[in-house]
């Protein structure tokens, strides 16, 4: 492949970051990181949400400017040259190239135009199409990345944009890739595709870092691990020397604790669907004659493949829809679907599944969304104003209580990681004490710290008495929280029944669709 | 039937290009900045600006085609002005271009009044003649209508291959086109984003400028108050006509310019019984009516009217 030039070896080093420093206003993003890449190796940058990791990489591409700190790239002879620092095209042109988490990339061009963009002068007045197009089909080929190039890429899928990225950085014949949380938005057929060109990559001569909060596949395609914490380096070690636990654990800064499950105290019924009927056009937001009950203190998991009826129930327990036919009761009572403000004052709390469009106000301070629900209150009205005080002082006593992790009370929430945004959703829905949960994809996207306190406040707010509409893709998690599990198939509910003794295949098989009769 | 007989006259084709000219320079200049992500609304000041200076720099002496550079120029100065509010400093593209158009419609009278503050009847130049181009002035129809038009108008024409060429064909085009689209794209490719907006509306506004100076330099011979008369928002809505490609704004510049061509004439046949406001009207609610039927498709830039910062989360 054409990156593999000039003398040096596999084996030397051919990134250095040295004692890298990077503030935002008060808060230290990176302090004196210090890291190395070799040729032909794959590193794995693991760390927790807001770690520092993809900080550092901006500094390294040169999108942010760091305080203190040098970067040195090696050159064709392996020789160690200091990178200019806040410039993009200089890194470029020693030979870093990135895969940014967000793609940049240009959605109204062709794949073809997003890879020659900027590749050649400004100034030319012809453009070499066809010369450029050779060269791209044959890394295309070595690579094996493969994907159609003379198509606006909006009209790519997610999986085939971030070849389109890859290879722009491969035609630049760089040294060095970095990939941001590639494994973020694929399936897991993709991510395994990526994996195996990243190997292929880095055995011809490529230095890869890998940027996840995800161990298990860390583990499976790095070569070596440098943990990142709170932005310093909390440790580095091969990756044959590593274990799950060990890393866990490093990450976190302290060892993660195992849900401890209590038996549940059942009450009442606190939710009852009764044939409940609607009926949205498309198969995602209808429901068809669904039936179910939650109680005090169960939490009932709904599984199922991903638009199968999940947001239409969602969205009426959010009160965001009104049924067609059917019932729903609340507390015994029948409720009026299609009414949010009467379903909070009733005490449902709701996390939805989007939480950075739906859960928060972006451009609104954390005090406000914490707030936001309780505005009509009177506890944070004093002669029908705002008591901008009171917010803020239950606002940071939040901050404290949840670990939220922000630049206090006054930060726009539209900066918080997604970790943080949830933290703050619970924050304000749990303080009320809800009756009735709705937790939509609770910890989608999550890191291994966050998702440990998110299940650990839904389990205590169940043994409070609470109860818990779990809807989740993740079937770990469905079984490691419910009590009892419904399982979704084009707008039907099936009862699973009690998840303990439930095994993972007969879920499967109804999440397809089959209908099983469940031994009791 | 009379009304019909109309379209078939080398008359009324000529008057549609002439009428369409200026058009097609200010659709090229709006097109070019908002392919770089910047709505331009100055337009309409930058016209008459470029009208007044080309105009003044002849009447002060200069030639012809040095008037037409310092019309460009102008334009080019009040391009940089817009481009420094609008992506250096990220304000409201709307409100700078309002802004421009204000301050350079007042700029162009204001110099004129000053240069000419007792004149009542407005000095004239000799204005851009039209061609006569050997055997291809001569063929029959084509010739009176395209090549006995003036050098402007040609210049026009060739800018529109010009623009299209450097849109889809050279790589300042492709970051063009890309800036507009998702500025991030061309950071993160080492290009300067704020360096080919910045271009691209100064270039673009010279454009617009040179439309101005048509209608001082070729279509008449002197400066008149109101003279640009709206010319700039049309060209602002043919834009978005023409889906951002210069094909289809040279299209539907000359639709514009047949309407309009078509309405002057329509008034000598019929004007006696339909008020001739009617007539003027009908250009614009044709050119509306287009843009319902085919904006609502239009493919904008991403990024239009999206300011950019570095390093931004």
């Amino acid at each position: 492949m054409t990156q593999t030039k000039g003398q040096a070896e596999n084996g030397s080093v051919v990134l250095a970051l040295d004692n890298i420093t990077k503030r935002f206003g008060s808060l230290v993003a990176n302090d004196d990181l210090s890291l190395s890449l070799k040729r032909g190796e794959i590193l794995a940058l693991l760390g927790e949400n807001g770690a520092g990791k993809t900080t550092l990489m901006n500094v390294l591409f040169g999108h942010y400017v760091p305080e203190e700190g040098a970067i040195r790239v090696a050159d064709d002879s392996g020789v160690l040259h200091e990178l200019p620092k806040g410039s993009p095209s200089a890194a470029l042109d020693a030979g870093v190239g990135m895969v940014h988490q967000h793609f940049t990339l240009a959605e109204n061009l062709t794949g073809f135009d997003n890879i020659v963009l900027g590749t050649e002068s400004l100034w030319q007045v012809w453009r070499s199409r066809r010369a450029l197009r050779k060269r791209i089909d044959a890394i295309m080929h070595e690579s094996g990345l493969t994907v159609d190039l003379d198509v606006k890429t909006a009209q790519l899928s997610v999986g085939e944009k971030q070849r389109i990225e890859i290879l722009k950085a491969l035609y630049r014949d760089v040294r060095v890739l970095i990939l941001d949380e590639p494994t973020a938005v694929l399936t897991p057929q993709e991510a395994d595709g990526l994996f195996i060109i990243l190997r292929r990559l880095a055995a011809s001569g490529l230095g890869v870092i890998f940027i996840s909060h995800k161990l298990g596949e860390v583990l499976a395609v790095s070569h070596r691990i440098a943990v990142l914490r709170g932005g310093k380096k909390a440790g580095e070690l091969t990756t044959a020397s590593a274990d799950k636990r060990s890393i866990a654990d490093m990450m976190v800064g302290r060892a993660v604790p195992p849900l401890q499950r209590k038996p549940s105290q059942i009450g009442a019924a606190v939710l009852e669907f009764d044939q409940v009927s609607l009926k949205r056009g498309s198969v995602r937001q209808s429901l068809n004659e669904v039936s179910f009950v939650i109680k005090a203190g169960e939490i009932v998991g709904v599984a199922g493949v991903s638009g199968n009826g999940q947001s239409a129930i969602a969205a009426l327990v959010s009160g965001l829809e009104t049924v067609d036919k059917g019932s729903v009761r609340l507390y015994g009572k029948p409720m009026k679907t299609g009414d949010p403000r009467a379903l909070v004052a009733a005490g449902v709390a709701r996390m939805p599944e989007d939480r950075q469009h739906d859960g928060v106000v972006g451009s609104m301070s954390v005090a406000e969304n914490i707030a936001i629900e309780d505005l009509h209150g009177k506890e944070f009205q004093t002669a029908g104003f705002i008591n901008r005080k009171a917010m803020r002082k239950r606002a940071s006593d939040a901050i404290k209580a949840y670990d939220i992790r922000c630049q206090g009370p006054d930060a726009q929430a539209r900066l918080l990681s997604g970790g943080n945004i949830q933290k703050l959703i619970l924050a304000r829905v749990l303080e009320r004490s809800p009756k009735l949960i709705l937790a939509n994809q609770p910890t989608r996207g999550l890191d291994i710290g966050a998702q440990s306190e998110v299940h650990q406040r839904i389990l205590a707010a169940r043994d409070r008495g609470a109860g818990v509409l779990l809807i989740s893709e993740d079937l770990d998690e469905l079984f490691a929280l419910s009590d009892r599990l419904l399982v979704v198939h084009t707008g039907e509910v099936m009862d699973a029944g009690p998840a303990e003794g439930l095994d993972r295949g007969s879920v499967g098989m109804m999440m397809a669709g089959h209908t099983l009769q469940v031994a009791s | 039937m009379e009304i019909l007989e109309i379209l078939l006259t080398v008359n009324f084709w000529a008057a549609a290009i002439r009428i369409a000219t200026p058009l097609i320079f200010g659709v090229l200049g709006a097109l070019l900045c908002e392919r770089a992500g910047v709505l331009n609304l100055g337009i309409e000041g930058i016209f008459t600006a470029g009208a007044m200076a080309g105009w003044m720099a002849v009447w002060m002496g200069c030639g012809l085609w040095t008037g037409v550079l310092v019309a460009a120029l102008a334009g080019a100065i009040f391009g940089l002005l817009h481009a420094i509010l609008t992506v250096v400093l990220g304000l409201s593209q709307h409100v700078s271009g309002i802004g421009i158009t204000l301050l350079a419609t007042s700029m162009g009278y204001f110099t004129y009044r000053t240069a000419l503050p007792n004149v009542s009847t407005p000095p004239r130049i000799v204005p851009f003649q039209p061609l006569d181009i050997p055997v291809l002035s001569d063929i029959p129809f084509i010739g009176p209508v395209l090549f006995q038009q003036t050098a402007l108008t040609l210049l026009a024409f060739v800018l529109v291959g010009v623009v299209a060429w450097l849109l889809y064909r050279t790589p300042l085009g492709l970051a063009l086109r890309a800036v507009g689209d998702n500025p991030s794209s061309v950071e993160a490719q080492g290009l300067s984003v704020r360096g080919l907006r910045i271009g691209a509306v100064i270039a673009g506004s010279s454009l617009m400028a040179l439309g101005g100076a048509f209608l001082t330099m070729s279509a008449f011979d002197a400066f008149f108050f109101g003279m640009v008369n709206g010319r700039g928002w049309i060209c602002i809505a043919l834009v978005v006509f023409a889906s951002w490609q210069p094909g289809k704004a040279l299209l539907g510049a000359l639709l514009f310019g047949a309407f309009d061509a078509f309405q002057i004439r329509l008034q000598t046949e019929v004007g006696a019984f339909v008020p001739g406001q009617v007539f003027l009207m009908m250009p614009y609610l044709l050119s509306i009516l287009a843009l319902v039927l085919v904006a609502r498709k239009a493919d904008y830039p991403r990024s239009l009217l999206v300011p950019w910062f570095k390093g931004q989360r």
